[in-house]
């Protein structure tokens, strides 16, 4: 899309929505992660019930030029189990933090998948076919008797059904007292972080019974604790530098050539707040509860509870831009703080990696979510709702009357529904193509073809 | 910018104030200690021998439920006896993404 403008300019349309369509979901369902590898021909989603979906993008049919491949899906894997840990009386929940694809080396797919405790290393591979003749084995396995060969043959490989199988490769497990938030690959392709609420491990993907601890914020006495790491995340191009958030609304930027265990940040990113303004609720919702660097690795941007903030990494003390997502939350906090959602951890994400166009999205409730363009500064809110699902039919916008007389298509902020948040969404690494889950639904949108 | 931010400041006080009068005993603190440690703990299910007990005596009583109990209930009738344990986790299923 040669020179388009920004995210006003995207006309976004209902592709395809996966799930359930009954209201009465079951926690197994409830999508945890969604994320694109890295030429988007794959989707990747996770759920509580510890099971990972992959969808796999349709070869564009070139006479159908008015959409590009719709995705289906691909493999379907149990990556986790519930477990109980029973020397500490833990219960570890199977539930799918996060999942992070490698780049593809061969023809096989290999993607991290991660719950509180432990990260494992899947392989998804094809096999479109199978050897046949085998001189001792019958078709459906069973054994000849070798006294009835009589001829030898030399078995052949011959096509069949596509089937692509996953298979656990590593298992990195016993690295973290505490939950795990993050898993983040080194632009090395050899070397992963994961996070938990107090450390950061460093771990090498051929190695499962080493990691090496790189950032500790626990205090000695238990007492003390006053932050928690809250999400992480490696620098694209610079494979010894991290940036990882806390629940105060810092980051810290690390660089592991300086020492082993960074534990002293070599940038501190934190807007100063006027102390005069401070609430009960101001460090609730300054908690990050998530950081994404930019493709080009200049920029960061951070997730709070009610804003998204882009950092320059040359800037310390304060953001380079501020988007507020859902303001009018702000004349709510009591309730939301009582009914738990002011917790609620969004993600955001980035555009694709058009260096022309730079766009953020970040999700929101009532199944709205919301995308501030950079370079115009213009924000638009959409919904995901299957009532909007006619292919090529251009999303209307959505708004939130804050407070006054509400204009006709206007939703009021007292009709929200606060049990229909999107916190995961995802952007294809090349297309307008966006993937957003509501609590059991997926969503994919694409903006529309000419 | 400072009757800007005095409008924005107003109601997340107000909100306060609503809060406080509703839980008077709110700690000052909400991001200190005892909210992080909560969030640490996440997950931690100890066994309590006398309320498991008491459970098993009031399971003769009644009839055994049918499904397995909540989870976050840990104490008094709804701490699981081996009856009361689902057979199968109900993520054993495939996914409906995939259906």
């Amino acid at each position: 899309f040669p020179g388009a403008g920004g995210g006003n300019d995207i006309q976004w349309c209902f592709s395809q929505v996966k799930g359930a369509v009954d209201d009465d979901v079951a926690e197994a369902d409830i999508i945890s992660t969604v994320e694109f590898n890295h030429s988007g021909e794959l989707l990747a989603t996770g759920d509580k019930g510890g099971r990972v979906v992959i969808f796999q993008q349709e070869q564009e049919n070139k006479t159908q030029s008015h959409s590009r491949g719709e995705y289906n899906v691909y493999s379907t894997f149990q990556s986790h189990e519930p477990e109980f840990d029973y020397l500490k009386s833990l219960e570890i929940e199977e539930k799918i933090n996060k999942i992070r694809w490698l780049p593809q080396k061969n023809a096989a797919q290999f993607l991290l998948s991660t719950n509180d405790k432990t990260i494992k290393l899947w392989k998804i591979s094809e096999r479109d076919k199978r050897p046949e003749g085998y001189n001792l084995k019958e078709e459906d396995g069973r054994y000849r008797d070798p006294t009835t060969v009589t001829t030898l043959r030399v078995p052949v490989f011959r096509p069949m059904d596509l089937m692509v199988e996953a298979s656990p490769r590593r298992i990195f497990a016993n690295a973290h007292t505490y939950h795990i938030n993050s898993i983040s690959i080194n632009s090395d392709y050899e070397t992963y972080l994961s996070a938990d609420d107090l450390r950061i491990n460093l771990w090498h993907l051929e190695i499962t019974d080493r990691s090496f601890n790189i950032v500790d914020i626990k205090p000695a006495n238990m007492e003390e604790l006053t932050e928690v790491i809250t999400a992480a995340e490696f620098h694209p191009n610079s494979c010894n530098t991290f940036v990882y958030s806390s629940s105060k609304g810092t980051i810290r930027l690390c660089d592991m050539r300086a020492s082993a265990l960074c534990d002293r940040h070599s940038k501190l990113f934190e807007e100063p707040e006027d102390p005069s303004n401070r609430s009960f609720f101001s460090e609730i919702i300054s908690s990050i509860s998530d950081v994404k660097f930019s493709h080009s690795g200049r920029y960061m941007m951070t997730r709070d509870y009610l804003s998204v903030k882009i950092w320059d990494l040359n800037m310390e003390n304060r953001p380079v831009e501020t988007y507020q997502v859902h303001e009018y939350l702000r004349s709510k906090l009591c309730s939301l703080y009582e009914n738990d959602c002011i917790f609620d951890k969004f993600e955001c994400c980035w555009n694709g990696s058009d260096r022309q166009v730079l766009i953020v999205m970040t999700g929101s409730y009532n199944n709205f979510f919301r995308m501030f363009d950079r370079n115009t500064k213009r924000d638009i809110t959409l919904e995901a709702s299957r009532e909007n699902n006619k292919p090529r039919t251009v999303l209307k916008p959505r708004k939130v009357c804050a407070s006054g007389k509400r204009k006709k298509d206007e939703i009021s902020v007292d009709s929200l529904d606060f049990n229909k948040k999107i916190l995961h969404t995802a952007w294809h690494p090349k297309e307008n193509i966006i993937a957003v889950a509501t609590t059991n639904n997926l969503y994919i949108f694409q903006d529309k073809m000419n | 910018q400072d009757s800007q931010e005095k409008e924005t400041v107003a109601p997340e006080r107000a909100e306060e104030a609503k809060l406080k009068a509703k839980y008077p005993n709110l700690g000052q603190k909400p991001g200190g200690s005892d909210f992080l440690m909560k969030r640490l703990q996440k997950g931690q299910k100890y066994f309590d021998s006398g309320d498991y007990n008491m459970a098993k005596a009031k399971m003769k009583n009644k009839q055994l439920p049918s499904a397995g109990p909540d989870k976050n209930l840990v104490t008094g009738d709804h701490i699981p006896t081996p009856q009361d344990l689902p057979q199968r986790k109900s993520s054993l299923v495939t996914s409906k993404l995939a259906g």
